[in-house]
């Protein structure tokens, strides 16, 4: 059972998703109460292992932020977390639950619009809105 | 190496679902190196087991190690100490690991959750095949360095079939005709030759028709 302020972990690519963390932040943006971000070197070190141990101690959901395609700095990190994060859905729904509790989010550094919009997105799907 | 994979989880489920406390021992050899068993496995693997049953109001703890080794006696004694505080026992090691489990901890069930694939190596990352199908006769030596039991879909010994087409196996496009293989590599040789030599049937006794199979080395021995 979800409460109504789910807990969510976020790792964050230092490229990308560190710094539209940091722009929500800057620009005063809502950003939920049970979130907790998690700064990652690259997309590419959001192993399986940390992502469900994030559910496994109490997380409601997962999300990974990371960068766009053709944009990893290290080439592709992000085409590797995202395939990570897809073999997890699986394995979620193979138990019953929801792939929405792990999601794959690309953004831009500048862009912590977008990652407050994504955030709450979550937050909604996880409540049922 | 031996290559296996994951159980279905709904099978792993059920087989632990009379169980409230358990041991999941992941092997560092083979299961590690193709990514279905080792340490990393066991900690994706024991997070999905617990949040499955924690969903299902039936929480279930879980004690995660990993063997350096669960092919050979001397390495249970890793595990000693956890089996006796836990009511099974789910190994991700190949079949080996899992008997051996069961051999060594007798009054403790235990449970495969691994299915053991087969003898080969990775093609690429993340693409695993088949070398090797342990017949316990090799013929690699007449035939370029290609195991024609374990790659050629009929297990051929003097190939090729007629369902060879472009290099291929009939039974699939992704599928490389071994005696393709053959030919290509004993050309690449100059041993050609070796294909005028028809090879006589194989003695499958050292192969499983023989029963369960059993080396004694007496100089080994102590």
């Amino acid at each position: 059972m979800v409460s109504k302020n789910p807990k969510i972990v976020a790792f964050c690519c230092e490229e990308s998703g560190m710094p539209a963390y940091e722009h929500a932040v800057s620009l005063g943006l809502d950003l939920p109460d049970g979130l907790k971000v998690v700064a990652l070197p690259c997309g590419g070190k959001a192993e399986t292992g940390y992502l469900m141990k994030a559910l496994d101690e109490g997380a409601d959901a997962v999300m990974v932020f990371a960068c766009y395609e053709g944009n990893c700095k290290y080439v592709r990190g992000n085409i590797r977390a995202e395939k990570r994060v897809n073999y997890l859905r699986e394995r979620l729904e193979k138990i019953g639950l929801s792939p929405e509790k792990i999601v794959f989010c690309p953004v831009a550094p500048a862009s912590g619009q977008r990652f407050a919009e994504l955030v709450q997105r979550e937050v909604d799907t996880l409540l049922g809105a | 190496m031996i290559i296996a994979e994951q159980k279905p989880i709904e099978e792993i489920l059920e087989m632990l679902a009379p169980h409230k406390k358990i041991l999941l021992a992941g092997c560092g050899a083979c299961v590690t190196v193709c990514q279905a068993g080792g340490e990393k496995e066991v900690g994706v693997l024991a997070s999905q087991i617990r949040v499955a049953r924690q969903e299902a109001g039936n929480p279930i703890e879980i004690i995660e190690t990993t063997l350096t080794r669960q092919c050979e006696p001397e390495f249970m004694d890793e595990a000693k100490d956890l089996m006796n505080d836990v009511e099974a026992v789910l190994s991700i090691a190949c079949g080996i690991g899992v008997q051996l489990m069961a051999q060594t901890f007798y009054d403790k069930p235990a449970y495969p959750g691994l299915n053991t694939s087969f003898l080969g190596f990775p093609e690429e990352h993340g693409v695993f095949t088949e070398r090797c199908a342990a017949c316990g006769n090799c013929v690699l030596h007449l035939t370029g360095g290609i195991c024609p039991i374990a790659r050629c879909s009929k297990s051929l010994l003097n190939g090729p079939c007629g369902g060879s087409q472009d290099g291929k196996c009939e039974i699939s496009k992704d599928v490389d005709c071994a005696w393709q293989l053959i030919y290509d590599r004993l050309k690449a040789l100059g041993k050609l030759e070796n294909l005028a030599e028809i090879i006589p049937p194989k003695k499958w006794i050292t192969s499983r028709d023989g029963g369960p199979r059993k080396i004694v080395r007496e100089d080994l021995r102590i």
